[in-house]
């Protein structure tokens, strides 16, 4: 039994599409989980969620287009529309959460709307399913959107190491912040920037039902045993590139859904940490 | 080095042109303890957002003398997402030796945060979680922070708010103390007794704004006033 299984995973570990993805998908894992803590702590993760809609409705778009490379188009629609409910959503009278609440599902009704209109694929609840849920979308990247993807991942994790002190600042206390010359509401941009740029790249990890996930999931767990933020940050990217691995090898081996079973592993791996947070009380730093 | 460090002319404070507190006029020297108290929504928030420029004025203006915009160390009011933030003692104190365009702390920046932490008794728990403190405790983290940001000015929002008595008064201790090591304190408090205890001057907010040194404030009764208020 075991060394049936070895031998599946052997297989399919030689084939350059695979490899491509277990690539890929660590370079997203290791961006998606940088940012989590922030968006959990500013209550910003309600953000997370409507973008990956968005995302949707504009890969919706991409498809019906017949786009090759989709994410030359995900990408500017996803980034203008982390601005523009940033920036909406502190002065419009309306509460962020609701107007939010709007935006998320007006895209998603839009984007299966177009895609069962438009699209001149065969199968279109395959393609419905493999955006919402990325069943098969990391193995059949084309060469550049593999290119695009590390690029995107390489000028995240830089972003995130030069501003490293400046996010921390201004997640903890932005009127401190503020107080000290800080320009808050930059800084408040390029998060909502590179959340954009990390649910874009994750769609094709998980699909854009499940990237809040990737995103929330590691930051959470690792909060429940760590105590510094840079232990949590630390924490957060090793679960994150655990739990992808380990849920890649289980799609191939037990042939389920990628982003699925990704996300079933990280719910295991958030449990263990719950109780083992709950019984020591944490790691002291 | 005499002059004002802030100064106040007729400002009208609030939001979107809805005036909050009218008529304010106050200046602040260096090595002043100054008291700003006013009954509950009278600006007194509005008046420290205003300060620290976070805020505009609905009209008037805010002159800074002796002391820059961003030289003012504040101590905020805790928010709730503070309260189980996971972060050491350490990474929160230096935070307050950021500054624009500067994306790493210098050998400079660890140094005053070790000073700060000596300056301030934390040192006993300083290998603690913030989350894990008590209220004092994280008041004296967030104190320290702030003094990494400035030596001259410290704006206090309500420094003992949910404080039990003892830690109440070795909160003031502490900043009677870095008072008379020569930096300015502005404080807001609703607690007019130790007000009048510590500060040299006084500012009401309210419908009646008066800006006078304490001793005038009691000669004209309105300590008695805000007392028999409450």
């Amino acid at each position: 039994m075991n060394i049936e299984f070895l031998e599946t995973l052997n297989l399919y570990m030689n084939l350059p599409f695979v490899q491509n993805a277990i690539i890929v998908a660590i370079l997203i894992s290791l961006c998606s989980s940088l940012l989590g803590v922030t968006l959990v702590l500013k209550r910003f993760s309600f953000i997370g969620d409507g973008l990956s809609h968005v995302a949707f409705g504009a890969m919706a778009i991409a498809m019906a287009l017949n786009f090759v490379d989709k994410m030359f188009l995900l990408l500017p629609i996803t980034i203008i529309s982390a601005i523009l409910l940033l920036k909406s959503g502190r002065k419009a009278k309306m509460s962020g959460d609701a107007q939010i609440a709007l935006v998320s599902v007006g895209a998603l009704a839009l984007g299966y709307l177009i895609i069962n209109r438009f699209s001149k694929s065969a199968n279109i609840s395959a393609d419905v399913c493999t955006t919402l849920f990325g069943s098969t979308s990391i193995l059949t990247l084309t060469k550049t959107e593999v290119n695009v993807c590390i690029i995107l991942s390489v000028v995240v994790v830089i972003v995130y190491i030069l501003f490293y002190n400046k996010i921390f600042a201004v997640t903890f206390d932005e009127n401190f912040a503020k107080g000290i010359g800080l320009n808050t509401e930059f800084y408040n941009l390029l998060i909502a920037i590179v959340i954009a740029v990390i649910i874009v790249l994750a769609m094709n990890l998980v699909g854009s039902l499940l990237i809040s996930a990737l995103i929330i999931f590691p930051a959470i767990s690792a909060m429940q045993i760590c105590r510094s933020f840079k232990q949590v940050t630390i924490c957060a990217i090793i679960y994150s590139l655990v739990t992808t691995i380990l849920g890649l090898m289980g799609a191939i081996i037990f042939d389920t859904p990628v982003g699925s079973t990704i996300v079933v592993v990280e719910i295991v791996i958030f449990i263990i940490f719950y109780i083992l947070g709950k019984i020591k009380g944490g790691i002291v730093a | 080095m005499n002059g004002f460090q802030i100064s106040c002319k007729n400002l009208n404070l609030g939001y979107d042109n809805h005036v909050v507190a009218k008529n304010i006029n106050f200046e602040v020297n260096a090595g002043d303890y100054l008291c700003i108290v006013g009954e509950n929504g009278s600006g007194k928030s509005t008046l420290v957002k205003t300060l620290l420029s976070l805020n505009k004025p609905v009209s008037g203006e805010i002159i800074f003398g002796d002391v820059k915009r961003n030289e003012i160390g504040y101590l905020p009011q805790q928010t709730i997402i503070q309260k189980d933030f996971p972060a050491s003692v350490r990474e929160i104190i230096i935070s307050g030796c950021q500054k624009p365009f500067k994306p790493f702390y210098t050998k400079n920046d660890y140094k005053r945060c070790e000073e700060n932490i000596e300056r301030l008794n934390i040192t006993s728990f300083v290998k603690k979680s913030y989350r894990d403190l008590s209220g004092g405790q994280q008041q004296r983290v967030l104190l320290a922070r702030a003094l990494c940001a400035t030596e001259k000015m410290l704006l206090l929002d309500e420094p003992v708010a949910g404080l039990d008595p003892i830690v109440t008064e070795e909160m003031y201790n502490i900043i009677e103390k870095l008072n008379r090591e020569g930096i300015t304190i502005i404080m807001i408090s609703h607690d007019i007794k130790s007000a009048l205890k510590y500060a040299n001057k006084i500012l009401h907010v309210g419908p009646n704004v008066f800006f006078g040194s304490k001793d005038e404030y009691l000669k004209l009764g309105h300590g008695n006033l805000v007392f028999s208020n409450k």
